[in-house]
């Protein structure tokens, strides 16, 4: 195996283009390595992007948030503007693994490892976030739950990488959480997980909301249903009576050693009404 | 293919050979020699090869040797001075907050790293930033205490 | 030499203070030398090429690609290590599960192994032996592999303990039946009578260090071996016996252990690692990884237990009587036994009868974790005895107090009791401010006692006097909990002299006599015994050598405060001597002064325990978390409180991981589906209260400090406590072990349900 460990963007594309083999980019590498060792992957060529300075730029502009694909989710924690504006996004980052795996792990890698119980995708979609990937024949931009297609599958094309997650502009009176369910407290993968985004008037009225549920499908999905049930609505009972309802009906999950598909079903439902109300407070919402 | 890492480990300048698939847990132990450093799952799930990399808390089982050239790495090696212990050592001594060991130089590097962010944390900030560090025989208690112990008597210092 | 080991009842200097331990700075510094730490010069790194299958038979493995590989110096398989065990099946048993014969048993079986220059090597190596296997059909549940038409591990497994022995083959490879009184009489006088059935799943005792060792043979048949063991005279003997050489050619080295639990107790790896050294001619390493670990060394017992126990409405248990069926791997074990013996080992019962099942699946082979077989037992038979006691509407503790066994009990397992711990465990649970403290909402209280057997054993201590007059203690039990601090208390109080000048270290297998392993809480409790009595042995020399120092006849001296004093009229003005003068003139005097002992510490005093605990749980997810918890236990005599406390909190821990989240999940395919920390999921820091300890003094009449073991109770009541727990928050019975959300969640479904058909039917 070579190691690489470029120190601006063009040069990753370059190795990432011309690199013969089995060729994978590092950024965490708490996914990476793992698997290496467990030998489930046999790398020719590893790309480390933690050189490339712009990588760990966390930038905030009229755009909104821009978040370098190599920023650890730890430092994403510290950062009090991107906490402010993106409590549930900040929240499911922060989730995966222990401290030691916080103070290297990526949003960026965990949305290219493809996981469908990836903690921070649920929160993205909700988020409405964007991928920028930049690769042999310059820049796009890709909604984040347009990036996995399967089970440790992207549609990132030979020479691409992810290079930032862009999150749009905050809207007043809005707020994001996001929850998931885990048998320990710490150090664990989400059996089912749940984000909520949303925005009330003045009045308390939902004007507008994303849900989105982890590990209940082959990638995390997005709940239109669940999405309706709260628009135009204050968020009472009935309301979040309808989203769990929503949101267990989207699920197609599977039995597994996490969990089972009635369970995973059923708890869907329950997060996602949770996330919806712990949004709902955040976003200044009153009964 | 070997490749030569410089860096710095514990405050000295330091040269080691590693393959470039290596990581920094095995090219501590076995080229380095700093055994200090342990092995419980070479998956990043129980924190006993807990180093401090540039000032961040990290397994050093999911770090390749090679990311550390130019860097500086702290490991339970480095954590005394001289002669005199860290109050953080002595402390864990105290109050028995170990009883096999194996896990000790990760807990010791993990409560390092809290300390250092959060001089004054709550039983609930110490179980959460030590829950990365899995001990399979004391069920905690002591180490949430000597951790405590050590954050009341730093305060102090 | 019979020693006298009555309890006097004396009083202590340094017994039941709270020194620093001895190896606490080599462990805070990272100095500690675990079984990976070791390296040899020349020595190459071991693998071991494992079965992917639950099931098959090894039609032929060809290894020639390996051997042919640039840096292997050696490929191994059964034919390597052949069959020296001369009939003695359970030898054989280690030997075919250390490495495969005929047939692979389950995943993670070792089928043949590599020793190569570095481990990269190693690695490429194994993926080039081919295995040519013959799948068969596999078991891994243990209801299924008793129930009819379940494919049969061996075909000359006929169930031992059964008159006439049976017809068939089956994986029920033993029956053992204990009890006394007749149950069928004892139920008849029963107001209440509760039958049901527990299962609990396969854990693991978790130990953070993976197995490692290095071995070294030499062409003369004399070899070395550093291990990280509970036992290395026992790994000294199994290695020996299966490699052919002779035991005192092989010296073990026991490294530090990081965690052992049982688990350290058996040869997995060494037996290869031997092999493959003597194949090279080289050191060889060879250390597990942590799946290697999960699948392939030896987890607890999966069970399946039926029990049936009466009352009367005065809350008198009038029988019991339980069927226990463990699984035991792919070879015959005792655990089913064990289980069956302390099932009703807390209660003072006229009939009783328990029956153990050792039954064969194609998982790794059981071995001891923590009391072993005690728990799953003790969860079926203290929930039924909570459930029982709400049914007669008594308090659970007032029930439990007035079924305690007592001192001249019969044992359900045998043996009358002597003065036990049970009945003070309770009463002070029921005085415990925890038992009476607020609840709050979806939280519930539950409490359960343990029993474990302790066990003494065959032990040696030397006692060696330094010409300064300090003091080396060397023992043969591995410390795995903090015994080096506790043996050297010991021996300063016996000696008089202060604790910092005893320096207790574990001997190596050529430097010390036998030691059985440390096991069954067994550590302190005989190389105490051992230690005193070497130490007396060492001050009957003392008093000789200052004897000959004053001139005066040896029976006017005595021993006190670490000082030799002359008495009577005639030598009563003599300054006494030190231990350290004393000493200093050793080369005058005869020589060297040590001190020793060999003897089997027999009078191991039971271990009785109750715990109390505090749930939460959420309804809607059936995340439970356990928020407060209470161990109370009996230590005879805690030599170290502190220690002691360590080990009532850890057990507990690891009783709270196993009741709430921790198994064994085997795919259809009869693969292990979780053989890492992520997915096997021991306790973390934040899913646990503070546990608050109580040590009660209880002596142990069989030790002269009335010291018991403490080490594995504190395992036992951890189940059933939270088991119970959740039952007071939510009125459901949990039956099935782990309490893991989607079965809690689905208990409380049965209860609404059943709640909302009596509310129709009412």
């Amino acid at each position: 195996m070579r190691y690489e460990a470029p120190l601006t963007t063009p040069e990753a594309v370059e190795l990432l283009a011309s690199a013969k083999g089995r060729v994978h980019v590092l950024a965490g590498g708490t996914d990476l390595i793992v698997r290496m060792k467990g030998g489930f992957i046999e790398p020719d060529v590893v790309v480390d992007i933690k050189r490339i300075k712009d990588m760990h730029v966390i930038r905030k502009s009229a755009a909104g948030i821009s978040i370098g694909a190599a920023t650890s989710c730890g430092a994403m924690g510290k950062h009090s503007v991107l906490k402010k504006a993106w409590p549930g996004v900040v929240e499911a980052a922060n989730l995966i693994g222990s401290d030691q795996v916080q103070g290297r792990c990526t949003m960026a890698g965990n949305l290219c490892n493809a996981s469908p119980a990836a903690d921070s995708v649920p929160a993205l979609i909700a988020a409405g976030a964007q991928v920028l990937i930049v690769g042999p024949r310059g820049e796009r931009r890709l909604p984040v739950e347009k990036l996995a297609t399967g089970p440790g599958k992207t549609s990132l094309k030979k020479g691409e990488l992810v290079t930032a997650i862009e999150l749009p502009p905050r809207k007043v009176r809005s707020a994001d959480a996001y929850l998931r369910f885990t048998p320990r407290t710490e150090m664990d993968i989400a059996v089912v997980s749940a984000a909520v985004n949303l925005t009330i008037d003045r009045k308390n009225v939902i004007t507008d909301a994303r849900v989105a549920l982890g590990a209940v499908a082959i990638k995390a999905i997005r709940v239109p249903a669940a999405e309706k049930a709260l628009i135009g609505n204050t968020l009472n009972e009935e309301t979040l009576a309808a989203v769990a309802k929503a949101c267990s009906a989207a699920c197609k999950p599977i039995d597994d050693k996490r969990g089972t598909v009635e369970y995973r079903t059923r708890v869907a439902g329950v997060l996602a009404k949770r996330a919806a109300q712990a949004a709902w407070t955040r976003a200044g919402g009153k009964a | 293919m070997t490749n030569l890492v410089n860096t710095n480990i514990n405050g000295d300048a330091v040269g080691f050979a590693c393959e470039a698939d290596e990581t920094l847990l095995d090219a501590l132990r076995n080229r380095v020699g700093l055994k200090g450093v342990k092995e419980g799952c070479g998956t990043g799930d129980c924190g006993a090869c807990s180093v401090i990399l540039d000032g961040t808390l990290v397994c050093s089982c999911l770090v390749l040797g090679m990311e550390v050239e130019g860097r500086t790495v702290e490991t339970v090696e480095g954590l005394s001075n001289g002669a005199e212990l860290h109050t953080l050592q002595s402390k864990f001594i105290e109050h028995a907050a170990l009883q096999c060991g194996i896990c000790t130089p990760g807990f010791l590097m993990a409560a390092k790293a809290l300390l250092k962010n959060n001089p004054d944390p709550s039983e609930e900030e110490i179980r959460y930033a030590l829950a990365g560090n899995l001990c399979r025989c004391t069920g905690y208690d002591k180490i949430v205490r000597a951790v405590q112990a050590t954050a009341a008597e730093l305060r102090e210092a | 030499m019979t020693a006298d080991t009555k309890f006097t009842g004396q009083t202590f200097k340094s017994v039941g203070t709270r020194p620093l331990r001895p190896d606490g700075i080599d462990k805070v510094t990272g100095r500690a030398r675990y079984g990976a730490d070791i390296d040899l010069p020349g020595q190459l790194v071991g693998s071991i090429l494992r079965s992917p299958h639950p099931h098959a038979a090894i039609r032929a493995i060809n290894t020639s690609k390996a051997e042919a590989l640039q840096g292997v110096k050696a490929v191994i398989t059964a034919a390597d290590l052949p069959d020296l065990t001369n009939g003695n099946k359970e030898l054989f048993d280690i030997l075919d599960n250390c490495m495969a014969r005929t047939h692979v048993y389950y995943d993670g079986h070792a089928v043949a192994a590599v020793a190569a220059v570095d481990a990269v090597t190693a690695r490429k190596a194994l993926k080039l032996i081919k295995v040519d296997y013959e799948i068969l059909p596999h078991v891994t549940d243990v209801d299924e592999a008793v129930a009819p038409g379940a494919p049969v591990l061996h075909k000359k497994c006929f169930t031992q303990g059964v008159e006439p022995k049976p017809k068939k083959p089956s994986n029920i490879a033993r029956r053992s039946e204990f009890g006394h009184g007749d149950v069928d009489a004892g139920f008849a006088k029963a107001d209440v009578i509760i039958e049901r059935t527990f299962r609990t799943e396969q854990t693991h005792q978790g130990y953070i260090e993976p197995h490692a060792c290095v071995a070294s043979i030499s062409p003369d048949g004399s070899g070395e071996l550093w291990v990280c063991t509970q036992g290395h005279f026992v790994f000294r003997q199994h290695c020996a016996e299966l490699l052919g050489m002779d035991v005192s050619k092989l010296r073990v080295t026991p490294t530090e252990i990081g965690g052992g639990f049982g688990g350290k107790t058996h040869v997995w790896a060494e037996p290869v690692a031997l092999a493959l050294s003597r194949k090279a001619n080289r050191p060889v390493k060879l250390v597990m990884s942590r799946d290697e670990v999960f699948r392939a060394s030896g987890p607890t017992s999966a069970t399946s237990i039926d029990i049936r126990i009466g009352v009367t409405k005065k809350g008198r248990i009038t029988a019991g009587d339980a069927t226990l069926r463990y699984t035991s791997g792919p070879y015959v074990g005792m655990w089913a036994e064990l289980g069956a013996m302390t099932s009703f080992a807390c209660y003072d019962m006229k009939h009783v009868r328990t029956v153990g099942l050792e039954v064969l699946v194609n998982r790794p082979k059981t071995t001891a974790y923590r009391a072993p077989s005690a728990p799953m037992a003790a969860f079926a038979v203290e929930s039924v005895i909570d459930e029982l006691a709400g049914r007669i509407g008594m308090d659970p503790v007032d029930l439990r107090i007035r079924n305690a066994a007592k001192k001249g009990t019969r044992s359900s397992y045998g043996p009358v009791y002597g003065p036990i711990g049970i009945g003070p465990t309770l009463k002070a649970a029921k005085e415990h401010p925890h038992m009476s403290a607020p609840l709050g909402e979806n939280q519930g209280r539950g409490m359960a006692c343990g029993f474990w057997f302790n066990f003494g054993g065959q032990t040696c201590t030397d006692l060696n006097i330094a010409p300064d007059g300090t003091v080396s203690l060397t023992v043969g039990t591995i410390d795995v909990g903090g015994a080096r601090a506790s043996l050297a208390l010991v021996a300063a109080e016996e000696l008089g002299i202060p604790y910092d000048q005893v320096r207790t270290v574990v001997g190596d297998t050529s430097t010390l006599g036998y030691n059985d392993m440390t096991d069954g809480s067994r550590g302190t409790f005989s190389s105490s015994m051992a230690t005193i009595m070497s130490a007396r042995n060492a001050i009957s020399i003392l008093k000789e050598r200052a004897a000959k120092m004053w001139d005066i006849p040896v029976e006017k001296v005595i021993w006190e405060d670490g000082c030799a004093k002359a008495v009577g009229k005639k030598h009563g003005n003599l300054a006494p001597l030190s231990l350290a003068e004393i000493a200093e003139a050793a080369p005058n005097t005869g020589g060297p002064i040590a001190g020793h002992n060999e003897l089997v510490a027999d009078g191991a005093g039971v271990s009785f325990a109750t715990h109390i605990c505090d749930v939460e749980v959420d309804p809607e997810t059936g995340r439970t978390q356990v928020v407060r918890y209470t161990v109370i236990q009996d230590a005879g005599k805690a030599v170290h409180p502190t220690y002691v406390e360590g080990q009532y909190q850890g057990g507990a821990a690891q009783g709270i991981g196993w009741a709430l989240n921790e198994e064994y999940v085997y795919g259809d395919d009869g693969r292990l589906q979780n053989a890492g920390f992520l997915d096997y999921r021991i306790p973390v820091c934040s899913d646990l209260p503070m546990i608050d300890t109580q040590i009660l003094e209880i002596p142990n009449p069989n030790h002269p400090y009335g010291i018991r073991g403490v080490g594995e109770t504190s395992i036992v009541p951890p189940l059933a406590a939270i088991g119970n727990a959740v039952s007071n928050a939510f009125g459901v019975r949990m039956t099935h072990v782990p309490m893991s959300a989607p079965r809690i969640l689905a208990a409380l479904d049965e209860a609404q349900a059943a709640a909302s058909e009596d509310v129709e039917t009412a």
